[in-house]
Parts: C-alpha cells; structure tokens; sequence
C-alpha cells in the first residue's frame, strides 16, 4: 500500500462524516421503539429489554389515519412515476428519434422547466384546482407531480435514447414494425436511464410539503409525510407517538433508495446529469 | 416510401407536452398575470398593473418582510455555498481517490439523510438542540462544551444559520453525488501521466482534476441557488409559517406561503402572494441566467 497515513486520514474524514450523517437518523429510529421515561432520561441508550416498547407505533397505527396516509402517498408516489416515465419517454422517443419543425425548439420548451420551480405557479395552480373541482384529490397532487416530473425526465431519456443504435430500430421497421412498436422496442434498452428518472423523481414527491398543505390537506387525501407534520402539533407530548410517526414516514423512501441506489450513481455517472 | 402527415409524433409528444403546459407552464404565466390584480372591495378583482409591486417594494408594511425574506434567503443560500458545496466537494475527493475501498458503503451512507423527509430532520434537530430536552446540553456537558448549550433555534442571532446548517447536514449529498460523478468521468490516464511526473494528489486534485469539473461546480451553484430561493419545507416544518423567532427565519417560500393563505390575524391575499411568487421568479431567472450567459458561456471558450 502506498500512502498509509493519507489512507487512514481519508478513511477518518470520512468515517465521522457518516457517523454525523447517521447519528440523528438512528437516534430517531432506536428512540422510537424506547418506553417514554427512558427516551427522556437515556436517549443516547440502545434500547434494551428493560426500555423497548412498541406503544408509539401502537398508538400510531391505531389511532391516526396512518395506514390510509401511507396508501395515499404510495398511490400518488407510483402514479406519478408511472406517468412520468410513460409520457416522459414517449416525449424523449419522439426528440431523438424524428427530425420535424419545431424540434429543438420543443426540446427547449420542455427544458425550461428543469430550472423553474412549479411551486411558482401555486397561486394560480390552486385556483385551477377549485375551478376543475379537484382540490382534496389524489389526481390534482398526481397531476401536479407529473407536470413537474417530465422536463427532467424527457432530457435524461432524449440523451440516452439517442444512443440507441440506428440499425436496430430500422431493422426492425424493415420486419413491418409500427413506429409504436418501435418504440417499445427502444424502452427496455434504456432502463438504466428510466431507473435514474424514477429516483430523482421519487424521493421529492414522497417527501414533497408543499402540494399536500396547498392542494390535498383533507384526512382523506393526507399524505404520509404531511400527515406526521400534523401528527407532530397535535400529538407534540407524545414522544412515541411522534417518533414512530416520524420512523414510518420515511421507511418506504428508504427502502427504494437501497434498492435504487446503485442506479442513481450508475445514472449519473453515465453522463445523463452535466 | 410514401410521405403521410406523421400522426405518431403527435402521439409520442401530445401526453408530455399538454400535461406540462397545463399544468406548469400555464400556471406559472397565469400566476404572473394574477400578480397584476388587486381584489376590491366587494369582491372581484381589477387591473393595478404593477401596483402590488410597488406596494411590496415601498409599503412601509410589505417593504421591510421583503427586504427581510430576501436578505435572510441571500444568507440562506451563501451558507450552502460556503458550507455544503466544500464539504460536498471535499467527499467526492476522497470517495474517487485510491486511498479508499468499500466507497459504495460510505457513498450510500452519507447520501441518507438526502432522502429523509424534513419533517424527520426539522423534527430530529429540533430535538437535540432543545434545551428543553437537553440531549445537545448533556453530550457537551460531556465533552466539556457545555457553553456551546444555547437555545439554538429560539434565538434570533442564531437560529437562521442554524436551519442552513441543518438543511446543509440533509442536502450535502446531491453536491456530494454530482462532484462525484463529475470526478470519476475523468480518464484514467490524464491522473497517472501526472503522477508519473511525480505530481503530488494535491496538485494532480486542483490542477487537473477540480479544472476538469468546473462545469459541475457551475451546475451544482445554479442547482443550490435554485433549490435555495425555491425552499420552504424545512422553516415550515420547525418553525411554523410564521418563521419565527421575529420573523427571522423567513425566506421567500414562508413570506409567499404567509401571504398567500395567511395567518392568525391577517387573512390571505392571492394577488400579493403571486406578486411575491413573481418576485421569487425574477430572482430565480436571474440566478440561472447569469449561469448560462455568464459561466457556461465562459467555460465554452476556455474549452475552445
């Protein structure tokens, strides 16, 4: 080895960077499964036999909305990528694929949005919304999302369906096939693309404050996310209550972020973000 | 081959470009648009041009929450810059050096906090700098800091900078990712020929590689400035819509979000909350501009 002093100091930086990072994270999580006196008195404790306790997450799914909560996020999180990856790659096909009037132009059209942020348009978004009778419904939120979701997603997925090979796609025009199918010839090719899309998208939806307050703030509509916000000023003292809250409303993202993260970095790495 | 009118592209394009004009691109025109209406009395709305930006620049009541929100937000953003980005920076080195092995392992760990929600983080951080609770007071009792104990986010002096380095503890990871990649893209060759010539990894890191990812430092600024003068979530989520304490946390997304719904006593006022969504426009448009005119332009004809 050559350096082992700089490798032990990269190794020290790095390894207090994450404890830092994890620290709050696992403070959270192991303080949600304590027994109340001992999250006040010991909270820096692992829990042990004496101080586990599930009663936050007892009181959590028992009493509040939550498992609804969670459905709504998940529906609105899956329909919104859906979309997203759908009509953002039909979008990204007919970019690389077609030479027509107007190309680059639309291309550019739809890359403004990359830059502005939606949350601009909120005022008139939320008017749009009454008059369209859709405030308090999934769909304004999945609407929403998915408008926000496609300039970034047709940009990616224009870069890297233009990579597709030519020969292949004519090929298969040569056998009869329709511009349809060709299309759907094209998408599996470029799944790594559509994995990265569905990650940047992913975690700001589920996590996203914002539209929820605004939009769809009804009990019925609440998501995960601004449902533990609220949990959080009404339940304020009970500390079990709260932190499983907390706990549940991040587990599903985190567990897709395991699964995905290969692909976020493989994504990006690629060339797809410059 | 016959020449038919190209019905397909229509159907690739129409789903992505009417649900993105709809719903993005309209109502960001319209809000602009509504930002030239003042209600009257009555009900309804008439035409004022740019009366409401008038009130909002020179109204002894809306001037000073601008000047306030907007200067709060300017630090807001230069705390990110002068914090996030170095440290973002400074992990991406390490994690695309050779000194180091299992980088996927830290490269995941540290990106965690990223994807948490803030309700979690304004709620954890709340909690360990309470005083009320103690749990910050009792670690640096421990290790002898204890005067370091201070109501962190119920002070005025301090509770801006606070949020920032809390908002920078979670987002540290996006510029982390973005450098990183930027780094590993770097052909292997140009390193080596370097330290062939005996360079050290301090002058092979700032003379070729950090040159040779000047485009994302200019992407990860604009990136900042945007996501920055765009944010809400985590001063709501800790302090309230009302920013507090004094208004001393208030950027522009709580100065537009109090606006525009209102709150405790003052009702909400559409038309002045667009008006501060144009302002946030603006100041936002003008970020990624001098980004593209200014800096990639710049770079371009360096390349050349």
């Amino acid at each position: 080895m050559q350096r082992p002093v700089a490798t032990l100091a990269a190794h020290a930086v790095l390894l207090s960077y994450t404890a830092l990072a994890l620290f709050p994270v696992l403070l959270v999580l192991f303080n949600s499964v304590k027994a109340r006196l001992a999250i006040f008195r010991t909270p820096y404790a692992l829990p042990n036999a004496e101080t586990f306790d599930l009663i936050g997450y007892d009181t959590v799914l028992g009493s509040a909305n939550f498992p609804l909560y969670f459905r709504n996020s998940l529906t609105v999180t899956l329909v919104s990528l859906a979309l997203i990856l759908l009509v953002g790659s039909m979008a990204a096909f007919a970019l690389s694929e077609y030479r027509f009037p107007g190309n680059v132009l639309l291309g550019l059209y739809l890359a403004v949005g990359i830059m502005i942020p939606i949350r601009l348009g909120t005022v008139s978004l939320l008017r749009m919304m009454v008059a369209l009778g859709l405030t308090d419904t999934l769909l304004a939120l999945i609407l929403v999302y998915t408008a926000s979701g496609v300039p970034l997603a047709v940009f990616i997925l224009t870069q890297f369906m233009s990579q597709v090979p030519r020969d292949l796609k004519d090929a298969a025009r040569i056998d009869g096939a329709s511009e349809y199918r060709v299309y759907a010839l094209v998408l599996p090719l470029v799944r790594p693309a559509l994995g990265t899309v569905a990650v940047f998208n992913m975690i700001p939806i589920w996590n996203d404050l914002w539209f929820p307050l605004i939009l769809a703030s009804s009990e019925k509509t609440k998501t995960v996310v601004l449902g533990a916000q609220i949990f959080l000023g009404q339940y304020v003292n009970d500390w079990n209550a709260v932190l499983a809250s907390l706990t549940l409303a991040v587990v599903p993202v985190v567990v897709l972020y395991i699964v995905f993260s290969r692909q976020l970095i493989r994504g990006l790495t690629s060339g797809s973000v410059k | 081959m016959k020449r038919r009118f190209p019905v397909h592209i229509l159907v690739f394009l129409a789903p992505a470009v009417l649900i993105y004009s709809i719903f993005m691109i309209y109502p960001l025109l319209d809000s602009l648009r509504f930002s030239l209406f003042a209600p009257v009395e009555g009900g309804g709305l008439r035409f004022v041009g740019l009366g409401n930006y008038q009130t909002l620049l020179n109204s002894p009541q809306w001037a000073p929450q601008l000047w306030n929100a907007l200067s709060n937000n300017f630090v807001f953003f230069f705390i990110h810059m002068l914090v996030q980005n170095p440290i973002g920076l400074l992990l991406a080195a390490l994690l695309s050096s050779r000194l180091v092995r299992s980088k996927a392992v830290y490269r995941a760990l540290i990106f965690t906090p990223t994807v948490l929600s803030v309700v979690l983080v304004g709620f954890i951080w709340r909690m360990i700098l309470s005083p009320l609770w103690g749990i910050s007071g009792d670690f640096l009792n421990l290790i002898g800091l204890g005067s370091l104990d201070q109501p962190w986010l119920g002070q005025e002096s301090t509770a801006l900078v606070t949020l920032a380095l809390v908002s920078v503890w979670q987002n540290v990871g996006i510029p982390m990712m973005l450098f990183l990649a930027a780094l590993i893209g770097i052909p292997d060759e140009l390193l080596e020929a370097a330290r062939v010539d005996g360079a050290t990894a301090w002058k092979v890191f700032w003379r070729i590689q950090f040159p040779l990812i000047l485009p994302t430092v200019g992407v990860v600024a604009v990136l900042t400035f945007v996501g920055n003068f765009n944010a809400f979530d985590l001063i709501y989520s800790t302090q309230k819509a009302i920013a507090g304490p004094n208004f001393s946390t208030d950027i522009m997304g709580t100065f537009f979000f109090r606006t525009f719904f209102g709150f405790q006593l003052q009702p909400g006022n559409p038309t002045m909350g667009a008006a501060i969504a144009g302002v946030m426009l603006l100041v936002i448009l003008t970020g990624v501009l001098m980004y593209f005119f200014g800096y990639q332009r710049r770079l371009q004809r360096i390349e050349l």
